[in-house]
């Protein structure tokens, strides 16, 4: 087991709200590895495959998403998240 | 992507507009992976809910995982579990009624149940809206 960390910074218009929020998580569930957000480098962190505890984290534009994982397809899991935030999660 | 094996997911409301703008932004945020059905207003096409309308939409979206049903007001909590209770019974026990807000319940219900989860976690994440 490994930890992977990575960072990415919000530069779609809501951030992340309701739509981004739904898409981040189905994206996470994809993984087997326990895999975790936060808006600070040190946490709290939050159970990216929770949509209800995503919807709450409400990041804006211009703030920097911290997320890790742990486990066997971390590193997969973690540069998929920062993917998606970088794509703008696909809505602009 | 294995789709008719996602939990499905039942919207009954008193309107059928409401039950139909719940199932439409369940379609656009979550897509079209779960099994959806949404239902609303009585026989008569005025507020309320019908029995058969419900058994009728949880036939539609009846995944062999099983099928969450998110309701609104007073009778259409009543009338589920009566709609629930004529299914056959080998479909009973795959049939739960979330103790949730409607559209924000359906919502996140859909999402935990797009990722493969069993009923028990899509009922839970629903359910998690109440606890804060």
């Amino acid at each position: 087991m490994q930890e992977v960390k990575a960072h990415a910074l919000l530069t779609n218009e809501v951030g992340l709200h309701a739509r981004p929020s739904v898409k981040l998580t189905q994206l996470a569930k994809r993984f087997a590895s326990t895999v975790e957000i936060a808006i600070a480098a040190d946490g709290p962190w939050t159970d990216a495959k929770s949509p209800v505890k995503i919807m709450r984290v409400k990041a804006a534009k211009g703030e920097t998403l911290f997320m890790r994982a742990n486990g066997t397809d971390a590193e997969a899991a973690v540069s998929a998240l920062a993917d998606l935030v970088n794509r703008k999660f696909d809505e602009e | 992507m294995g789709e008719q094996k996602n939990v499905g997911i039942v919207i009954v409301s008193h309107s059928a507009k409401v039950a139909e703008g719940a199932a439409d932004m369940v379609r656009q945020m979550v897509g079209d992976s779960v099994p959806l059905a949404a239902v609303g207003g009585n026989a008569d096409g005025g507020l309320g809910t019908d029995v058969g309308a419900i058994m009728g939409a949880i036939d539609k979206a009846w995944s062999e995982s099983g099928v969450a049903i998110l309701v609104d007001l007073g009778g259409a909590e009543t009338n589920s579990e009566m709609a629930v209770e004529m299914m056959p019974e080998e479909r009973r026990e795959r049939i739960v009624i979330c103790n949730a807000p409607l559209v924000e319940g359906a919502v996140m219900a859909a999402t935990e149940a797009s990722g493969g989860s069993p009923l028990a976690a899509v009922r839970a994440t629903a359910e998690e809206l109440m606890g804060g």
